[in-house]
C-alpha cells in the first residue's frame, strides 16, 4: 500500500535502517513492551483521494447549508457575507502551514497580521491592549472572569442575564478549577438595571460581566455602570459583538476594564460553531495579567522596525504553574480572517454591515408584530439586529413548520429556558435580502392563521 | 557591612536598615532584565518570603527577602529602567530598603567570601 | 532610517475607499438614530484602513511572503509535529455543506456533520484504546483542562477531597503544570533519571492519598518512550490517583501503541499535530479528550450519539458532566480535516505514519551524533533532543545555530526545551519528509558545525538571508508597543 503523504519507498526505509544500524523497524521499537505493540484498530480501509472527496461530498450533502435556505438563526454565530478576497488570501499556505511565530526573522507575516488584529480590536473596543486571540467568545468570557479574579484577588463573579447561556455555562465549568462562585443577575433583556447591579455586588465580587448586544439582541445602556462596579472595587467586563461596535459606542468609553467577545462574524465561516475566534482587550495597567500571546513592535539588528511575540513570561511555556493561563495554540488563522475582513470593510463598510442588518431587523420586527397574536417579547428594550418574537404558536412548532418553505426562522428559546415555549430568537444580517424577510413574514402569517383557524374550529366544536 | 542569601539577594546594613538587591551573578544568569515587580512601601515579609520578581525575555526569577522586615523604601528608577540591574546591580540597582525585627538573622547570612565560594561551586 | 517592510495597514488609505461594498438595507425602516438612544451610538469611527480591494490583497499577500511555512520548506520544530497538511482536507472543510452550517440548526438538518463527529469520536476511541470521546476542546491545552477538571470531578464525586496535588515530570510541556494550576491543583514535580525517563523512586516517594493524577507525555519531551509505563500506571492507580496522557507526542505511537493499553484514564489528542490539521500560525487547534470507564460520566456535554434507527443526535443529559468547556461542539472544521486524514490511511496507514516518524528521527539522530552531543544514547521515538554545549563552548550557542539554519531554508528546531538538557535542540522531522530532505538537513547541520570551528562569525551574525535581521526581543519587552496608534 502506498500513501500520498508518506514519501519513503521500501528501499529508502531499508537504507535508513541500515544507516541507523538496526535490522528492522521492530528492532528500533524493541524498548517498548511487546504486549503494548500488538494492536488491531477497527478503522475504515485506506481511501484514495477521489474516494475521500466522494464520501465527504455525500456527507456535506446531508447537511442543509445557509445557501440552501433563508436562515434567521444567530445567537452567537452569524451567517454574514465573507468577501471572496478574505478566503483567497487567508488561505495561502504561507499563512496556514506556519507554526506560532516563535522565530520572528521568518514569521514577520504572521506577526504583523497579529499586530494588526490587536490594533483593530483596540480601535473597535476603545481599549489599550488586545491579545492575539482566544478560542472563542465563550472561553474569552471564562478567561476574563479568571483574569478579574487574579487582578482583584476576589473569588466571586457576577454574570448578567444578558450573557449568552453557553458563555455562562463555560465560565461555570472553568470556575470549578479554582473554586470560584458565579452569581447570576437575572436581568435578561432589560437595559442594565444599575440599582440591581449595585445590590448584587458583594465585597468578594471581582467583576460584573455584561453583554452588548445581549444574547436576546437587546442593547443595554452602559452609562453609569462602570462607576457603580468600580466603587465596589470590582472590574467591568463587557462582552461585545465587534460588528455591532461599528455603530455602538466603544465599551472603553463607558469605562470597561476588560472587553471580550466572539469575532466569527468577521470573515469566519459558521462551520457548525468552530473554529471561530475570541478576542480579549484590557487597560495598560492589567497587561501582565492578560492571557495568551501578544505581539509587539521592536527593531532588528540594523534598526529596522519589525515585530515579535513579547511579554512571554506571562505564558505557560515559561512560567509553567504560575502562568496567567494555560492557553497555548489559540485561533491565529481565524484572527487573520477577521483582520483581512476588517481591512476590506474599513470604518464605513463595518458601519454598513451593522446598519443594513439592523434596519432590516427593525423592518422585519415591524412587519411581524402586525401579525395576529405576534409581539416583541421585550418591547421596552432597544435592539440592533436580533430580537425575540413571541408568537401564538409554540416556537419550535413554528420553526419546524417553516423548514418546509426553505426558511430557518430562528432559535426557539425553550432550547435554553423550558418555560419560554412561545419565544423565537430571530437574527437578521446583510445576507437576508428583503425578499427573504417577506418570505418569513408570509410563512409565519400562514402558520399563525392556520393555527388560529384550528383554534376557532376547536372552539366551535367545544 | 554586606551579607548574601543563597538565593542571590544581598542585604547591605545601613544603620538599622537594610538595602536589598540581587547580585551581579544573579543578573548575569538572568540575562537582560526587562521587567521588575517590587512591593509597596509598608509591606512586611518573613525571611525567605517572595517579595517580587525579575524577568528577562525568556525567564522569570522570584525575589526572596534575605531577612524578615518591613519595606520602607522602593527603588522606582529600577522599575522604570530594569537595565540598571544588569549595568549596576550592587549600587544603583538596589530594590528595597527594609527595617527588620530580627537583626540577628542578618549575621546568619553568607559573608561575601562564603557567597563567592557558593557561586564558584555552581 | 529603515522602515517597516510593509506599513501597518491601519494607517493606510484615504476616506471614501473601501475593499468591499455592503448591500443597502432596501427596506422601509427608521435610521439607527431613531431606534437607539444617541448616547449608545458610536461618536468616533474606529481607525480602520480605507483601501480598495487590490491594495488590501497586496498587503496581505506580501505579508504571507515573509513567512516560513511547511509548504515552503522543512520545519523540524520539536514537539510541534509540523507534518504536511493535505489539501483535500482543506477542500472538504470548505464545502458549502460543511462551512455554512449553524450549530443551532435542528439535528435533522445536520445529519452529515453529526455522522462525521460521531465516527471521529469512535475512531479516536479505537486509536487510543479508550471508551468515550468528546470533540469539544478547542486546542491541546484546552483538552488538558477538560481532562484535569474531569479528574477533579471524579475524586470529588467519590468524596475524596484530600487529593489536591497533580504530579508532573520535570521534562513536561509548560501547559501541564499551567493546566493543573488553573484547575486549582498544587503542582508537584517528578524528577527525570539518568536515562531521561521518569525517576521511579522519586515518583513513588511522591505518591500518596493527596495525589489526584500524574500527567505524562509518552514518549516524553526528550522523544524517549517511558519504558516503565506499566509499573508507573500500577503505582499511580494503587495510590488512588489517575493517569493523564498528554497527546502532544502521539504521532510517535499512532496506530502502534494505545494509551488505553498503557493504563491511561484520559487522553487529549492534538488534531493539529497528529491528525494533520494545519497549525495556522498559532491555531486553530482541536483537542479532543478520550476517556476510560472511570471518567466517562464526567465528559463535557454534548456528545454525539447514534440511535438504533441510525439517526445521529446530540446528547446533553449526563448528570455528572463537568458541563461545557466551549460553546457549541468544538472546532468542527478541524474534525472534518481529521476525518479525511484518518480515511486516507486506515489502520495500516496510521501505523506506517508513526513508524516512518520514528524512522526519520532515528535516522537524523544517527547522522548527527558525531557532530553534536547526544545526552541520551538509546533509540528515540518521533523526535530527539541534542545539546549545543560543545558548540557553545566555541562561541556559538544553540540560538545562533538555529538562526543560521534559517539561511539554509530550514526552520530552526525547538530550542532551550526541555529545560533539563542544556543548550537543547529538539528535532522532530515527521513522517512526511523524504530521505532527500533529511539528508539536506544533515548536510546543513554539519556545515554549521564546521562553521562554528572555522568561521564562527558567520554563525554569530545569522540569519543573513532573511528580510529582517536578528530581532531585539529585549527592546520589545522593555518598551512594549502592542498596537498601532493613529
Amino acid at each position: 500500500m502506498t500513501y500520498a503523504y508518506l514519501p519513503h519507498t521500501p528501499a529508502d526505509r531499508a537504507a535508513m535502517l541500515d544507516s541507523i544500524g538496526v535490522s528492522s523497524m521492530d528492532a528500533l521499537l524493541s524498548h517498548i513492551p511487546k504486549a503494548l505493540r500488538e494492536v488491531r484498530l477497527d478503522l475504515p480501509r485506506p481511501h484514495a483521494e477521489a474516494e475521500i472527496q466522494q464520501r465527504l461530498a455525500r456527507l456535506a450533502a446531508r447537511n442543509v447549508s445557509a445557501s440552501q435556505q433563508a436562515s434567521f438563526v444567530g445567537a452567537g454565530v452569524t451567517h454574514r457575507y465573507r468577501p471572496a478576497a478574505v478566503d483567497q488570501i487567508a488561505s495561502r499556505s504561507e499563512f496556514y502551514t506556519a507554526y506560532t511565530p516563535y522565530q520572528p526573522e521568518v514569521s514577520q507575516g504572521t506577526l504583523q497580521a497579529i499586530f494588526e488584529f490587536q490594533s483593530m480590536i483596540c480601535e473597535l473596543t476603545g481599549m489599550d491592549v488586545a491579545n492575539a486571540s482566544m478560542y472563542d467568545g465563550s472561553t474569552a468570557v471564562a478567561e476574563a472572569a479568571l483574569m478579574a479574579v487574579r487582578v482583584t484577588n476576589r473569588p466571586r463573579v457576577l454574570v448578567c442575564g444578558s450573557v449568552h447561556p453557553e458563555y455562562e455555562a463555560v465560565t461555570r465549568t472553568y470556575a470549578q478549577g479554582p473554586g470560584l462562585v458565579i452569581d447570576s443577575l437575572p436581568t435578561r433583556a432589560d437595559a442594565t438595571d444599575v440599582a440591581a447591579v449595585k445590590a448584587a455586588l458583594t465585597p468578594d465580587t471581582s467583576a460584573l460581566i455584561v453583554q452588548v448586544p445581549g444574547v436576546l439582541g437587546t442593547v443595554a445602556d452602559l452609562a453609569g455602570l462602570a462607576d457603580v462596579v468600580h466603587a465596589a472595587g470590582a472590574l467591568l467586563v463587557v462582552v461585545a459583538d465587534p460588528i455591532a461596535l461599528g455603530v455602538l459606542e466603544a465599551p472603553g468609553r463607558w469605562g470597561a476594564d476588560l472587553v471580550v467577545g466572539e469575532a466569527q462574524g468577521l470573515g469566519n465561516a459558521m462551520s457548525l460553531g468552530g473554529p471561530h475566534v475570541g478576542y480579549m482587550a484590557c487597560r495598560d495597567a492589567h497587561v501582565r495579567q492578560l492571557p495568551g500571546r501578544i505581539c509587539g513592535m521592536s527593531q532588528d539588528a540594523e534598526g529596522r522596525p519589525c515585530f515579535t511575540l513579547t511579554l512571554q513570561t506571562r505564558e505557560q511555556h515559561i512560567r509553567r504553574e504560575k502562568a496567567a493561563s494555560n492557553i497555548c495554540t489559540n485561533q491565529a488563522l481565524n484572527a487573520l480572517f477577521s483582520t483581512i475582513h476588517l481591512a476590506l470593510l474599513g470604518p464605513e463598510g463595518l458601519r454598513d454591515v451593522a446598519r443594513t442588518s439592523a434596519l432590516r431587523a427593525h423592518h422585519l420586527a415591524d412587519r411581524l408584530t402586525r401579525l395576529p397574536g405576534c409581539r416583541l417579547a421585550h418591547p421596552e428594550s432597544p435592539f440592533l439586529s436580533e430580537f425575540v418574537l413571541t408568537s401564538p404558536v409554540p416556537a419550535t412548532q413554528l420553526r419546524d413548520a417553516l423548514l418546509a418553505r426553505g426558511i430557518l426562522a430562528g432559535l426557539p428559546l425553550d432550547t435554553w429556558w423550558p418555560e419560554r415555549t412561545h419565544d423565537l430568537l430571530i437574527a437578521v444580517t446583510e445576507m437576508n435580502a428583503p425578499e427573504e424577510l417577506e418570505a418569513l413574514v408570509a410563512g409565519i402569517a400562514a402558520v399563525v392563521s392556520a393555527q388560529g383557524g384550528q383554534r376557532s374550529q376547536e372552539a366551535v366544536h367545544a | 557591612m554586606i551579607r548574601f542569601a543563597t538565593s542571590h539577594e544581598y542585604a547591605r546594613k545601613e544603620g538599622d536598615r537594610y538595602r536589598v538587591g540581587i547580585t551581579p551573578f544573579a543578573s548575569e544568569q538572568l540575562g537582560d532584565v526587562v521587567y521588575v515587580e517590587l512591593p509597596k512601601v509598608g509591606r512586611t515579609y518573613a525571611a525567605g518570603e517572595e517579595f517580587g520578581v525579575v524577568e528577562s525575555v525568556k525567564a522569570v526569577s522570584s525575589l526572596y527577602m534575605p531577612v524578615a522586615g518591613t519595606v520602607v523604601e522602593v527603588n522606582d528608577p529600577v522599575v522604570q529602567d530594569p537595565g540598571i540591574l544588569n549595568s549596576d546591580p550592587m549600587d544603583r540597582g538596589w530594590m528595597v530598603v527594609i527595617e527588620t525585627s530580627d537583626p540577628s538573622a542578618f549575621d546568619a547570612l553568607l559573608t561575601e567570601e562564603a557567597y563567592q565560594a557558593e557561586i564558584a561551586s555552581h | 532610517m529603515p522602515e517597516l517592510l510593509q506599513p501597518v495597514i491601519l494607517g493606510e488609505g484615504a476616506p471614501g475607499r473601501r475593499g468591499v461594498v455592503i448591500p443597502e438595507p432596501a427596506v422601509a425602516a427608521p435610521e439607527l438614530a431613531e431606534v437607539l438612544p444617541a448616547s449608545m451610538l458610536r461618536r468616533e469611527a474606529p481607525a480602520l484602513p480605507q483601501q480598495s480591494e487590490l491594495e488590501t490583497v497586496r498587503h496581505y499577500l506580501r505579508l504571507s511572503q515573509l513567512n516560513h511555512a511547511i509548504d515552503k520548506g522543512f520545519y523540524p520544530l520539536g514537539s510541534c509535529t509540523m507534518k504536511y497538511n493535505p489539501k483535500v482536507n482543506e477542500w472538504a472543510a470548505r464545502l458549502d455543506g460543511m462551512a455554512n452550517i449553524h450549530p443551532y440548526q435542528p439535528e435533522s438538518q445536520l445529519q452529515g456533520a453529526l455522522e462525521i463527529m460521531h465516527d471521529l469520536q469512535q475512531w479516536l476511541c479505537a486509536i487510543t484504546g479508550l471508551e468515550r470521546c468528546s470533540l469539544q476542546p478547542a486546542a491541546g491545552a484546552h483538552g488538558e483542562l477538560t481532562g484535569i477538571l474531569m479528574i477533579k470531578a471524579y475524586h470529588q464525586h467519590r468524596g475524596d477531597a484530600r487529593r489536591t496535588r497533580v504530579l508532573v515530570p520535570d521534562s513536561a510541556h509548560g501547559t501541564n503544570p499551567a493546566t493543573a494550576a488553573v484547575a486549582g491543583f498544587e503542582v508537584v514535580t517528578v524528577a527525570s533519571d539518568g536515562r531521561g525517563l521518569v525517576d521511579l523512586a522519586d515518583l513513588k516517594s511522591k505518591l500518596d492519598d493527596r495525589v489526584a493524577a500524574l500527567m505524562l507525555t509518552n514518549p516524553n519531551t526528550l522523544g524517549l518512550f517511558e519504558e516503565d509505563i506499566l509499573e508507573i500506571q500500577e503505582a499511580v492507580h494503587a495510590a488512588g490517583g489517575l493517569l493523564y496522557y498528554d497527546g502532544a507526542n502521539f504521532n510517535a505511537i499512532l496506530g502502534t501503541v494505545r494509551p488505553g493499553d498503557m493504563g491511561f484514564d484520559v487522553v487529549h489528542l492534538n488534531l493539529h499535530k497528529t491528525f494533520s490539521t494545519p497549525h495556522g500560525g498559532g491555531g486553530p487547534g482541536s483537542g479532543p479528550v478520550v476517556v476510560g470507564k472511570a471518567l466517562e460520566p464526567f465528559l463535557p456535554v454534548p456528545i454525539v450519539v447514534r440511535d438504533a434507527s441510525g439517526t445521529y443526535r446530540l446528547e446533553s443529559d449526563r448528570p455528572l458532566t463537568i458541563g461545557r468547556v466551549k460553546a457549541f461542539f468544538g472546532n468542527f472544521g478541524m474534525h472534518v480535516r481529521a476525518y479525511a486524514y484518518i480515511l486516507a490511511h486506515g489502520a495500516e496507514g496510521l501505523a506506517q505514519v508513526s513508524r516512518d516518524a520514528v524512522l526519520n528521527a532515528n535516522y537524523l539522530k544517527a547522522n548527527l551524533k558525531e557532530a553534536f552531543e547526544m545526552p541520551h544514547a538509546q533509540p528515540c521515538m518521533h523526535e530527539f533532543v541534542m545539546s549545543g554545549s560543545r558548540q557553545k563552548a566555541k562561541g556559538c550557542n544553540t540560538l545562533l545555530m538555529g538562526k543560521r539554519l534559517i539561511d539554509f531554508g530550514i526552520h530552526p528546531p525547538t530550542i532551550y526545551f526541555p529545560l533539563i538538557v542544556p543548550e537543547a535542540m529538539m528535532i522532530e522531522p515527521t513522517e512526511t519528509e523524504s530521505k532527500e530532505t533529511l539528508d539536506r538537513f544533515v548536510t546543513a547541520m554539519h556545515t554549521i558545525a564546521r562553521e562554528v570551528d572555522e568561521t564562527p562569525e558567520v554563525v554569530q551574525q545569522a540569519p543573513h538571508t532573511t528580510p529582517i535581521k536578528r530581532v531585539d526581543e529585549v527592546l520589545a519587552a522593555r518598551k512594549p508597543v502592542l498596537r498601532w496608534r493613529p
